[in-house]
This record gives C-alpha cells, sequence and structure tokens, in this order.
C-alpha cells in the first residue's frame, strides 16, 4: 500500500503507456479490442487521480506525492515528481478528458490501433508536463506530447492536414529552442535542473556569466521561457498555428489540443516562468496584459467572422486563453510590486491567479465539449460550414439542448463555469491593470455575440431543408462522452469551491510567499 | 592467461569470411547464415564485455598483452578497451548484425558479399580495441579495401564507381596525413615505440614540446576528423554513403565515421593535449558549421537517402563539437552520441534500402504513402527522425544534452589559437540549436512525402511489406535508441570513465 502511495504519481503517468504497449500486441483488426481496452487504460488514471484528489491535503504547504529517482544524475537532471493545488486540478482534467475524447473517437475506423496508441502516449505527456519537478523531464515531457498530436493531425485529420500538422509541430519546437537552452544555462550554472532548487536559486544569483551579467542572461532567458509558453497557450501574436491545428485535428484529438495541451504553456507561466524570473516578470507583466487583450478582443472578433464552425471555436480558445494570461500577467506585475513596494494588489492578484488557473480547468471542459459537439455535427453532415445549417433544433433536440448549455458555460453565463472563472480573472485585474480589463469587457461582448451568432446559425432559424430525414440526433454514446464534461460544468459554475480551495492554497503560496 | 575475448571478436568475422569465400558459389543461403553466425556471436561476445566492464574499475580493461611484436620498430600487439571505445565496440556488432540481415536478399555473389562485409568488420572492431597505433592503422587499413570493392561491385549503379573512388581516396588520403602526424610521434617520442599507452606516459612525462603538438595536432585531428566528414572535407560522406549497398552504408555511416573521431579523441586529443587546447577553438567553427549547413542541405533533397547522407554530416559535427569543448558534459556528450547517432543512421538507411529495394526509385516526389505497405518501416523511421531531432526520450537528446551543456560550459585554455570572448562558445550553442528545427523540418518532410500522403498507383502492388528478418534489424536499432533514452545510465558511466583521465591533462578532474 504504501509503495503504491508513493508512486502514484508515476502509475498515473506511466498506465498510458502500459496501455498503449498492451495494444501494441493486440491484432490490427481487432478494432473493438483497441477501443475499448484503450478506454480502460485511460481509465485507470481517471480512478487514480480521483484518489490522489482526495488524498491530497489542500492546506500542507509545498508538493505532495513527490518522487524522486535518479535518471541522468551525471548532469543534475532527475525524475522529479509531485503536485500542488496548481498541477493537481490539471492532472485531473487530463484525467477526466482522455477517457471522454477516446470514447468519442469510437466513430474513428481507420487505423484505430495506432489511433489509440497515440491517443494514450499523448495523455502521458500532458501529465508528464503537470507532474515534472525537473526541468529536463519538463522539457522532456512538453515535447514528447507534440508527437502524438502532430500525427493525430496529419493522418486522421481534414484537407488540410498536411499543412497544419507541419505547421504546429515546427512552431511549437522552434518556440521551444530558446527554452531548451534556457534550460541548459539554468541547469549548469546552478548544477542541477531540479525546480523546486532553481527557484530558491536562480532569482538569487549575481556576478557574470560567459562574461555577460547574469541579470543580462536571465533577461534573456526570460524571454525565451516567454516565447515558448506564448507560443503554446496561444499568446497573441503567437497564436498562429491554433486556427489551423485545431480545425484541421480530427474532433478528439481537438478536444485534447484545446482541452489540455494549451493549459500546458499557461502551467509554464505560472509554475516556471512567474517563480524563476519574478523581477522580469514584473518588468514584462504590462506587455503580456496588453497581448492578453488583444487575444481577448481579437480573438473573439475573428471568432465572429468564422463560418466554419470548428474555427470559430478555435478562435474561441484564444479568447479564452486571453483571461487566463490576463491572470497571469498581474500576478506577475503584483508579485513584483510587493517585492519592490507593498502588497496592495497581493489580494487581486491571488484572486486572478485563482480565476486563471479555474479558467484553465473550466476553458478545458468547455472547449472539449464544444468541440465535440463541432465534432457530432461534422460526422453527420460532413459539412462545417454555418451557412449551411439551420434550424436543427427540432431535428437534432438533444443535441441542440448540450449545444445551448455548453455554448452558455463558454459565454461565461452566470451559474455556469465560466463565469466565476472570467468574473474572477476580472475582478483581480481590475485593480492591476483598471484600462486593459475595462477594454477586455469589449471582448467578453463580442463572446456573446459569436456564440449567439454560432448557436443560431446551426440550431435557430428556418430549418435548411437538406437536412430533414438525414441527421440523426446525438447517440447514447455521444451523450455519455459529453455529460461528465456538463455536469461539472454546472457544478463548478454554482458550486466551485471544491476546485477553487485546492488551488487558492498553491496560489496564495505563490504570490503571498 | 585470461581469454582473449577482444582478439577474438576482432578476428572472428576474419576466420569466417575466410570460411565463407572456401563455400562453392552456389551454396548463397550457406554463406548468409555463415555470416550471420558470426555477427550473433560478435554481439553476444560484445554483450560480454560491455556488462562485464566495470566503470569504477581500471581505465583499461579485457587487456591483452602489450606482446612484442617487431621489437626492433617498438611495434606491440596490444587490445584493451577502456570505457570510451566500450559503446563503440558493441556499435560495431549490432551493425555487423544487422548489415547481414537487411542484406538477406543480396542475390548478387552473395558469398563474395558476405565475406567482404565480415572482413570490414575486422577493421572495425579492431580499431576500437586497439592499444598500439601500428596495429590501430593496421585494422584501419584492411577495412579500405573491402570498403571499395563493396561499394563499387554493390552499390547503385550510376554512382558506384565515382561515390566509390571519392570515398575511398577521400579516407585514405586522410588517414596517410594522420599516419605522418603518428610517424612523428614515433620519432619524437624518447621511447621508440608505437604503443599508445606507452606514448600517452611519454607525453605526460613531457616528451612532445608544446609547440610541436601544436604543429602535428591539426594533421593528426583532422585528418581523423576528415574520416568523420568535417567540413569543409566532408562531401565524400554523402556521395559514397548514397552509393553504397545498405549494409555497407549503415556500416561506413554508422560505425566508421565514428572510428575518425575515436581516433582524433584517442590519438590527438588525448596524446597531443596542447594542441587540442591551441586547436579547439577553430575546431568548434568548422564542426559549427557542419552542424548547420549540412541540415540546410538535408532539406533541400530530392534523393531520400542524400538526405540520410546530410543528416549524417550534421550530426558528427555535434560528436566535433563536444570534443572541442575539451570540458566533461561535452566529451561525454560526443561519446554518446557516437553510440547513438551509429544506431541511428545505420537504422536509417536500412529503411531506405528496404524503400529502394521494392519502390526502386529513392526520388522522393515518386514515393507516397508507404505507411500502408512498409508499417514497420515507417514507424522505425519516426523512431529514428525523433531521435534525430533530439526529441526527448530517445538516445539523441540525452547525448545532445550534454553536449550542449559543454558548449556552455566552454572556455578557451591558455594555449588557444585565439583567446576567445567567454560567449565565444555559448554562441555556437545557440546558433547550434537552429540545427534541431532543420533537423525537425527535413526529417518531417521526408516522412510526410514518403511514407504518408498518396501511393503512386504502381506501388498497389508491386511493394510488399519488409522481411521477418528486417523487422529483427529494425526492432533491435529502435530498442537500442530507447533504451539508452529512457534509461541514460546504462551508458554514461562508462563513457565517464573513459574520459576521466584524459580530462585531467585539460585541468579538470
Amino acid at each position: 500500500m504504501d509503495l503504491f502511495q508513493t508512486n502514484l504519481l508515476s502509475l498515473i503517468l506511466f498506465a498510458p503507456v502500459v496501455g498503449a504497449l498492451v495494444l501494441l500486441f493486440v491484432p490490427k483488426d481487432q478494432e473493438n479490442a483497441h477501443r475499448w481496452l484503450a478506454l480502460v487504460f485511460s481509465l485507470v488514471p481517471l480512478g487514480l487521480s480521483i484518489y490522489l484528489w482526495f488524498a491530497f491535503n489542500p492546506q500542507a504547504p509545498g508538493y505532495q506525492f513527490e518522487e524522486n529517482y535518479q535518471w541522468f544524475s551525471v548532469i543534475g537532471a532527475n525524475y522529479h515528481l509531485g503536485v500542488d493545488g496548481i498541477s493537481l486540478p490539471m492532472v485531473l482534467l487530463t484525467a477526466i478528458l482522455t477517457p471522454l475524447a477516446i470514447l468519442f473517437s469510437f466513430s474513428v475506423s481507420e487505423k484505430v490501433k495506432a489511433y489509440m496508441i497515440l491517443f494514450l502516449l499523448l495523455e502521458t505527456g500532458a501529465f508528464g508536463v503537470f507532474m515534472a519537478l525537473d526541468l529536463l523531464i519538463f522539457f522532456l515531457f512538453y515535447e514528447v506530447g507534440l508527437i502524438p498530436m502532430y500525427f493525430l493531425i496529419n493522418i486522421w485529420g481534414s484537407a488540410n492536414r498536411q499543412y497544419a500538422s507541419f505547421k504546429f509541430i515546427i512552431y511549437t519546437m522552434a518556440g521551444s529552442l530558446g527554452l531548451l537552452l534556457s534550460t541548459q544555462i539554468i541547469g549548469l550554472t546552478l548544477g542541477s535542473f531540479d525546480i523546486p532548487n532553481a527557484v530558491a536559486k536562480w532569482p538569487l544569483l549575481t556576478g557574470e556569466l560567459f562574461g555577460i551579467p547574469v541579470s543580462a542572461i536571465r533577461g534573456v532567458a526570460f524571454w525565451a521561457f516567454v516565447i515558448a509558453f506564448a507560443i503554446k497557450v496561444p499568446v497573441w501574436p503567437f497564436h498562429t498555428w491554433l486556427p489551423d491545428a485545431h480545425t484541421e485535428a480530427p474532433t478528439a484529438g481537438s478536444m485534447m489540443l484545446a482541452g489540455i495541451l494549451l493549459k500546458l504553456g499557461a502551467y509554464g507561466f505560472l509554475r516556471l516562468v512567474l517563480p524563476l524570473f519574478p523581477a522580469e516578470a514584473y518588468q514584462g507583466a504590462s506587455l503580456l496584459a496588453v497581448l492578453s487583450l488583444l487575444a481577448i478582443v481579437a480573438g473573439a472578433y475573428a471568432s465572429f467572422g468564422q463560418t466554419d464552425f470548428k474555427r470559430l471555436v478555435a478562435y474561441s480558445s484564444i479568447n479564452h486563453m486571453g483571461f487566463v494570461v490576463l491572470g497571469i500577467a498581474t500576478a506577475a506585475y503584483a508579485q513584483g510590486w510587493a517585492a519592490n513596494f507593498d502588497d496592495r494588489y497581493t489580494e487581486s492578484a491571488i484572486i486572478a491567479t485563482n480565476g486563471a488557473v479555474l479558467q484553465m480547468f473550466n476553458h478545458g471542459l468547455s472547449s472539449a465539449g464544444m468541440f465535440l459537439l463541432v465534432g457530432v455535427l461534422y460526422e453527420r453532415a460532413h459539412t462545417r460550414n454555418l451557412d449551411d445549417f439551420g434550424g436543427l433544433m427540432p431535428i437534432m433536440p438533444v443535441y441542440g439542448a448540450f449545444l445551448i448549455f455548453t455554448s452558455m458555460a463558454s459565454l461565461g453565463l452566470p451559474g455556469l463555469n465560466g463565469f466565476v472563472s472570467e468574473f474572477m480573472v476580472v475582478r483581480g485585474a481590475w485593480d492591476v491593470f483598471t484600462a486593459i480589463t475595462a477594454v477586455s469587457m469589449l471582448g467578453l461582448l463580442i463572446t456573446g455575440a459569436y456564440i449567439l451568432r454560432g448557436i443560431y446559425k446551426t440550431i435557430y432559424g428556418p430549418i435548411n431543408t437538406k437536412w430533414v430525414g438525414h441527421l440523426s440526433d446525438m447517440s447514447t454514446r455521444e451523450v455519455i462522452a459529453l455529460a461528465p464534461l456538463a455536469v461539472l460544468m454546472l457544478v463548478l459554475g454554482v458550486w466551485p469551491a471544491w476546485l477553487s480551495n485546492v488551488i487558492n492554497e498553491a496560489v496564495t503560496r505563490l504570490l503571498a510567499g | 592467461m585470461s581469454f582473449p575475448i577482444l582478439s577474438v571478436i576482432t578476428f572472428t568475422p576474419l576466420v569466417a569470411g575466410l570460411l565463407i569465400l572456401m563455400l562453392p558459389a552456389e551454396r548463397k543461403n550457406e554463406a548468409r547464415v555463415a555470416a550471420l553466425a558470426a555477427g550473433v556471436f560478435t554481439v553476444l561476445l560484445s554483450l560480454f564485455v560491455y556488462f562485464g566492464f566495470n566503470p569504477a574499475g581500471p581505465r583499461f580493461q579485457f587487456v591483452e598483452g602489450p606482446y612484442q611484436w617487431v621489437p626492433q620498430l617498438g611495434i606491440t600487439y596490444h587490445m584493451a578497451i577502456d570505457g570510451f571505445g566500450l559503446p563503440m565496440l558493441l556499435l560495431t556488432a549490432l551493425v555487423l548484425f544487422t548489415g547481414v540481415l537487411i542484406s538477406w536478399n543480396i542475390d548478387d555473389r552473395p558469398r563474395e558479399f558476405m565475406a567482404f562485409f565480415l572482413f570490414l568488420s575486422v577493421g572495425v572492431f579492431g580499431v576500437f580495441a586497439a592499444q598500439d597505433l601500428f596495429l590501430f592503422f593496421f585494422l584501419l587499413e584492411i577495412a579500405v579495401f573491402p570498403k571499395f570493392l563493396m561499394i563499387v561491385i554493390w552499390g547503385s549503379p550510376k554512382t558506384r564507381e565515382y561515390g566509390g573512388m571519392k570515398l575511398t581516396l577521400y579516407l585514405f588520403f586522410a588517414s596517410v596525413v594522420a599516419l605522418l602526424g603518428v610517424l612523428w610521434m614515433y620519432a619524437e617520442s624518447p621511447v621508440k615505440t608505437f604503443n599508445m599507452i606507452w606514448l600517452e606516459e611519454a607525453m605526460r612525462a613531457g616528451a612532445f614540446p608544446a609547440q610541436w603538438q601544436i604543429i602535428w595536432f591539426p594533421l593528426i585531428f583532422f585528418g581523423f576528423a576528415v574520416m568523420g566528414a568535417i567540413f569543409p572535407l566532408h562531401s565524400w560522406a554523402p556521395d559514397g554513403h548514397v552509393a553504397a549497398p545498405t549494409a555497407i552504408s549503415m556500416m561506413l555511416a554508422g560505425v566508421e565515421m565514428k572510428i575518425g573521431m575515436f581516433a582524433a579523441f584517442r590519438v590527438g586529443i588525448t596524446l597531443l593535449p596542447e594542441g587540442a587546447k591551441f586547436w579547439a577553438p577553430i575546431i568548434v567553427i568548422f564542426a559549427l558549421i557542419n552542424v548547420v549547413y549540412a541540415a540546410y542541405i538535408a532539406l533541400i533533397q530530392k534523393d531520400f537517402k542524400y538526405i540520410i547522407g546530410f543528416s549524417s554530416v550534421s550530426h558528427m559535427g555535434l560528436v566535433m563539437m563536444g570534443f572541442a569543448t575539451l570540458s566533461p558534459n561535452g566529451f561525454l556528450g560526443a561519446g554518446l552520441q557516437m553510440f547513438s547517432h551509429g544506431v541511428m543512421t545505420a537504422l536509417f538507411f536500412s529503411i531506405v534500402g528496404m524503400v529502394y529495394d521494392r519502390a526502386h526509385t529513392r526520388n522522393i516526389p515518386d514515393l507516397g504513402g508507404l505507411v500502408k505497405k512498409m508499417p514497420w518501416a515507417a514507424i522505425a523511421f519516426i523512431i529514428g527522425g525523433f531521435t534525430s531531432m533530439g526529441m526527448p526520450g530517445f538516445s539523441g537528446f540525452v547525448a545532445e544534452i550534454p553536449i550542449y551543456l559543454g558548449l556552455w560550459q566552454g572556455r578557451t585554455l591558455p594555449g588557444a589559437a585565439f583567446q576567445a570572448q567567454p560567449w565565444f562558445f555559448p554562441l555556437t550553442a545557440v546558433i547550434s540549436v537552429i540545427s534541431i528545427v532543420i533537423t525537425a523540418a527535413y526529417i518531417l518532410r521526408a516522412v510526410q512525402k514518403v511514407f504518408f500522403g498518396e501511393l503512386p498507383a504502381h506501388f498497389e502492388h508491386e511493394v510488399g511489406d519488409v522481411t521477418a528478418l528486417d523487422k529483427v534489424a529494425i526492432v533491435v536499432l529502435c530498442a537500442m535508441m530507447i533504451i539508452v533514452g529512457v534509461y541514460p545510465a546504462i551508458m554514461y558511466p562508462q563513457v565517464q570513465a573513459g574520459i576521466a583521465p584524459v580530462l585531467n591533462l585539460f585541468g579538470v578532474n
């Protein structure tokens, strides 16, 4: 039992890999075996994560369930895992979304074996990033997650998939080169890649490195980290890979991409950028806030202008992640302000960061739900063009209901999860970045516009007669894939405390020391 | 007297080759099986040596000799293995084994093919184990003639004569240049010997004055580095490797290029440290050009095999950069990269060979959709590709990280050609990291265009899957890359043991 407790994170991390290995030996024509085995193997981490959730003590400081084994110790990199109140919700989110995405993928009929194996490997990549407490392990899983996503888009995607997948992987990899170099510098100067160790020592380094003052090196390393994560989140103007990648990816791939992979970037900001570069983050906070504003507003406008339903949802991800970045920028500014002056902004920053992490979780749920719904329609109609639809509500009432529900969560309707997190971010950022927050309200307005437009064009208005009798409503399987998300969206909207309490402790410690 | 395992490993292929030549020409299968048996035998013995080597023990283990061979000339027969050469021995055995598997279907004089392949490997094995420079060169040159013959007879019809001639002449010339430096060392040393270990002792006692080291080091280092395809004398590598038959490409690119770097380290850096200190900043510049320039060239290639050829040149640049840092991390990374890249490029060439054998073209625009017909090859190429771009989880990452760390730590030592600013080596790190993305681009481009996309109609019936033997080779090579990538502790203690004695020549403990 003790071994189980001490290695719980490794079990969660590698359960999908074990599943992938098992699937490797199942003959590829046994498609149903692959589907069900993959589902079962993705439910194992879910069960373990729920156990982890209840075994986690939100009040205890620092990381829990830590594991630290020798790996590449000659260069100072070890297999160090751990979770705290910020990473635990992300682990849970990954564990929840993956089985649902796999369940939805039961309708994939080509190369099922490869698809399921890649999906399981993707899950491991995401887990690894959230659990990593060693910079090299973090980087390892960050990059490793790119491979399955590339193939998922490239092989099972839509018409423009070659371009989209190539752009996705090269853009992200190019961005992470700076991350790699900066990681190497940190590891080298400190003699270890351990994250808690780096957080304690790296900001305090003085002197010279390669004949250049450490502060200059830190400045460059800061921007290298920022660019790498800005591409992932994505922060405007590094977002251009996202619309193509999301649109061309298969439905479940988009669910994972938007639901989880984008959060890797935001998590990188919170776990690495803010703690390792507090002074530089303080200086860059205003710029980050402006960029988040652009993401919120321009993302919303771009969404509004789309005719492709999936692209609309893709741009909405940029819009929603903008709030996350606004919260992070607030935290960066407040933390620097507190270090230099007083802690007048600390409380607001805590609220904003709580909101940001909560938004990461919420957006994971709602965007996965939205992509699932777009996928349901696409599988039946073989088009994503909004102009082709209309008045589908009487034909597909269950679908319509779910679409409205999920859209409202995405829009930020009070009572559903989106409202809580966006409100917290806005409330927290208002104190620190008043003007920017005010202008970003415009984004909220446009969000309402594009969501409602999306709903109107698909399920309201005059019925597009060509669909009568040709579109079936959501199947039980699809409803089961979506229902947990819907339930969570409601629960988090009405009673978010179970999640926000866990986040709050960790965020308070991050910002108030 | 303990079992002379290193000599057995080295000369078994010679015996096997001679026996195979004595078989009647029609007995094709017997020739193949005999070669495979020799390959398996050397793999098993190499694994025994690998896991029997104690990283905490003496520097040289499994020592044989030194036996006086030609005492008047100070030539000894001395075989031993240190931690740096240990992975190379294993690599050679693996490439020999998988090379035989890949060449199973060669129907044009398989007897001669297998015999010459085995003769080639004698030279390769021996070089890593030889501790006497005469023995070293003897074994190095044994490999020259089989190399040439195999490319010219079994290579790509249109380019084999040019490619074979170019490769052989370049490499032969390079080894002669290096030999000049070795002869000088012999002449200069108070103890007239070719034995490397005694020469090293003499060097540490001050036998080789610094100015002379500085003059002769480039002959030895660059002479051997040409065998590792250092810019600007690298063009033999793409032409030669592409012209060669698959197994020879695997052996040449996979192991022989490593001989060059191994010798540059063992004979150049270890025996002439003052020269190394002087030339290090210059080596790094050439190596940087290798890494980035060759990657760009690979990006524009239309011939599938040329992509791999130039990719090899690029990755060898990383090994050279590691050496040029004269640091613990740099040497460690270089040693790991030699193994990792050896396995990876052997895998790449084997897959190119599989594709060519079935599609009869290497022209990328004519290929496509091969994953449907050759899924194993596709997956293996993808795994190799990710190793190539330094994707974490594979051996390429584990090898590249210490090299980069070494570059960040790199500094010009007193006695260098020019005292570089402290940002000089780090700047090379920043520039060389561009090659990671370029590598990703050309690998993914090759994967997309060759294995995915449209399968040309005439391939539907002409292209079959790879054979069971091919699959064994693929699994073995992929396993190596993944094992070392996930569990680097299986290799880095050995390499560290090998580089530690050399590091104290450069003021590092």
